[in-house]
């Protein structure tokens, strides 16, 4: 459901170096006493994108969201949205409009006047307001219950009204706070569909903060990664994913195994890494920007590894990417099988196995011998 | 299961209870009973007292009334209803326009305490959590004190070599002392004074519960502040606005102490009519006229608000 990816280079803007961001974030930090809640965040966010910003609880995702709607004043930086400085300007001067995580629709008010709200306060004819939230109700499907009160619907019914009233004012810019948060999973999956494709036809740039790493993975054009108050990677969700810059992105989105290791060669196309914890060396094919003798960790998926009953035969040079184990622990999920092996060095590993023959009676069990290898471009080698 | 219902059939109150039921008379009710019988005891048989006497001719007695049931020698039981001491009420211009005028003190009151007693209940409903209940304290400290006492302070206050008007006197604002006391402006000092606590509590207790993020999606709409105040926080206060409006309101219609104390002998409020009637004329059929069309003047608004009320409630 993420959006289609385009080969031309302009519907990606931000490999381009020369384009212009359309909200631009600058050395922004928010302290509130001593503790810094966003700190030293720069961001550029372009035209017509979808971003995400994820990260848990405390991470400082929701409070760069507020910077930008203007509900807190950054202690330090700027912030820019369409080439103009927001520093100062209050949240009913910015072209900005925000859907609230608890959606804070006014509960005195029919849906029709919690849509009409912010369009009564830019002065317009009476009718022209009636047709504008009758299109907005339209959007999100709701035209029967316009004479509706907030209490009168359900949480989906009322992520939609929020929606529309966020969009009515035509902003230029949308913020989204965890908008999906308050709906059980089904009606998630269906809502993110939706909001990717109304972000596609009105072309509106969205920021969506949430924690639910899914939900940016699909919805995103790009995710900002944020820990404690800090942006941690910045990347499209394969790049966040496949190649993730540090310890923390590579197990806070999807999960991976770690290592710490030495690293015994470091040539141009290829490095050595030995790692006591794994109990066997890691060839990686590939350059990496370390130094012989550094300490460094190498990550990789469950899905990356190759777990087989029998030795394989292609393993990396002299005896390295290969490994012995034995079968702790298998958890079935149906289209495949995570197996917790317990390595000859004491450590454990997840491999998982797609469950691709049906009822597999030949399938590796509990207790068994096991080997494990992998690619040599399979693993991330982490320095940070 | 046999044990259960042997034991509950042993109770000797079970079989009572059951021919009670018959009736629509469950344990449930006794619930209501202590209330009920308070309500019965301590307020509708004196009520029912005082519109009787107000049925009946005075008379120089002890009490000095005359008995509505009167027995001819003859043995003819005679009920005699004198409704002549509420047409009194409507002849004599003083007792209209004394309920009037307490109409319109209680009235102006009112607003004069909400206009005050909101930004303080908004004040403290906003303040740090810490501070809040610090500040509710300073709100209730006054009732620690007697009422009576407090408005003998302001007399101290108002009075023409009174505190204020020394200060002021001494700061060179005033040169000869403002008339203060024993003016409607006392009345009013003191009426406000006294009820504002009860205006500011029922406003703290809907303003505090309000959700901050209405205000900012408020803003975030393009409102500015002050039409968020009057689009989002006062609809949504309204209950507390009109609970405050009540509790201020009808005290302060029956007033009698401050009008008496603080107020001048124009100052004509309708509880002085009655105790000037009841004390002074020592004519308790009027007397309680008076009060009984009071209690009628005092009641269509309540019931007016607490609709109005409900249906705020209810809208939400």
């Amino acid at each position: 459901m993420a959006k289609k990816p385009q080969l031309a280079v302009d519907t990606r803007p931000w490999r381009d170096p020369s384009a212009k961001p359309f909200v631009r974030i600058r050395n922004v930090t928010k302290k509130f006493g001593d503790v810094a809640a966003v700190n030293d965040v720069s961001l550029d966010i372009f035209k017509s994108e979808l971003f995400c910003l994820l990260g848990g609880s405390g991470s400082g995702k929701s409070t760069l969201l507020r910077t930008l709607a203007g509900f807190e004043a950054p202690t330090a930086g700027t912030i820019e949205i369409d080439g103009q400085d927001m520093t100062g300007v209050p949240p009913y001067r910015r072209p900005v409009n925000m859907m609230f995580q608890h959606y804070a629709l006014f509960p005195h008010m029919t849906v029709e006047q919690n849509v009409a709200y912010g369009l009564k306060r830019d002065n317009l004819q009476r009718d022209e307001i009636a047709a504008r939230v009758a299109e907005l109700l339209q959007l999100v499907k709701l035209e029967d219950y316009g004479k509706r009160k907030p209490d009168q619907l359900s949480g989906g019914q009322r992520q939609r009204v929020a929606l529309a009233r966020s969009l009515a004012k035509r902003p230029k810019l949308l913020l989204l706070d965890e908008p999906l948060g308050a709906l059980d999973k089904k009606l998630r999956e269906e809502t993110q569909f939706e909001l990717v494709k109304i972000q596609e036809t009105l072309g509106v740039t969205f920021i969506v903060v949430t924690h639910d790493q899914e939900e940016a993975m699909t919805l995103a054009t790009r995710i900002g990664v944020m820990n404690q108050g800090e942006i941690a990677m910045i990347g499209e969700p394969h790049d966040i994913y496949e190649f993730p810059n540090s310890r923390f992105v590579a197990s806070f989105i999807g999960s991976a195994n770690m290592y710490e290791g030495i690293v015994t060669e470091d040539e141009p196309d290829h490095v050595r890494i030995r790692s006591a914890e794994l109990g066997c060396d890691i060839h990686v094919g590939h350059g990496a920007d370390c130094a012989p003798g550094q300490i460094l960790w190498w990550a990789i998926r469950p899905e990356k590894l190759v777990i087989s009953r029998d030795k394989p035969l292609d393993p990396g040079p002299d005896g390295a990417n290969l490994l012995r184990g034995v079968v702790e622990d298998i958890a079935y999920l149906g289209d495949m099988s995570v197996f917790q092996v317990r390595l000859e060095s004491g450590k454990y590993m997840r491999v998982t196995r797609t469950n691709a023959r049906r009822g597999d009676p030949d399938a590796i069990t509990w207790d068994e011998k096991v080997w494990i290898t992998w690619a040599d471009t399979a693993g991330s080698v982490l320095v940070s | 299961m046999t044990e259960i219902s042997l034991r509950s059939a042993e109770r000797p109150w079970v079989g009572f209870l059951r021919r009670l039921r018959i009736f629509n008379f469950t344990g449930r009710s006794l619930v209501i009973l202590a209330p009920a019988l308070w309500l019965t005891i301590f307020f509708l048989i004196p009520l029912a007292v005082v519109f009787k006497i107000s049925l009946s001719e005075a008379a120089i007695a002890r009490p000095p009334y005359l008995p509505l049931l009167t027995v001819d020698p003859d043995g003819t039981v005679q009920l005699t209803l004198h409704l002549n001491n509420y047409l009194f009420l409507l002849s004599d211009s003083l007792y209209i326009n004394s309920y009037l005028n307490s109409i319109k003190i209680a009235l102006i009151s009112t607003v004069i305490a909400l206009l005050i007693a909101y930004p303080m209940a908004y004040a403290i409903a906003r303040a740090p959590e810490k501070w809040r209940n610090i500040l509710l304290m300073l709100v209730i400290l006054p009732f620690w004190s007697s009422f009576l006492l407090r408005v003998y302070a302001w007399i101290g206050f108002l009075k023409g070599n009174g505190v204020i008007n020394n200060v002021l006197m001494y700061l060179g604002i005033i040169h000869e002392p403002l008339v203060m006391l024993q003016t409607d402006f006392a009345v009013y000092v003191g009426i406000v004074y006294t009820y504002l606590p009860f205006m500011i509590l029922p406003l703290y207790t809907t303003l505090v519960k309000l959700d901050q993020s209405l205000l900012e999606a408020s803003a975030d709409l393009g409102s500015r502040p002050w039409q968020t105040f009057l689009s989002v926080t006062l609809p949504l206060s309204m209950p507390g606005v009109i609970a405050g409006s009540l509790l201020v309101f009808i005290p302060s219609l029956g007033e009698y102490v401050i009008p008496a104390l603080l107020g001048g002998p124009d100052t004509l409020m309708i509880g002085r009519v009655l105790w000037d009637e009841f004390f002074s004329n020592r004519d308790w059929p009027v007397a309680s006229a008076v009060a009984i069309a009071m209690l009628l003047v005092v009641v269509v608004p309540i019931m007016f608000l607490q609709k109005a009320q409900s249906a705020v409630v209810e809208a939400k």
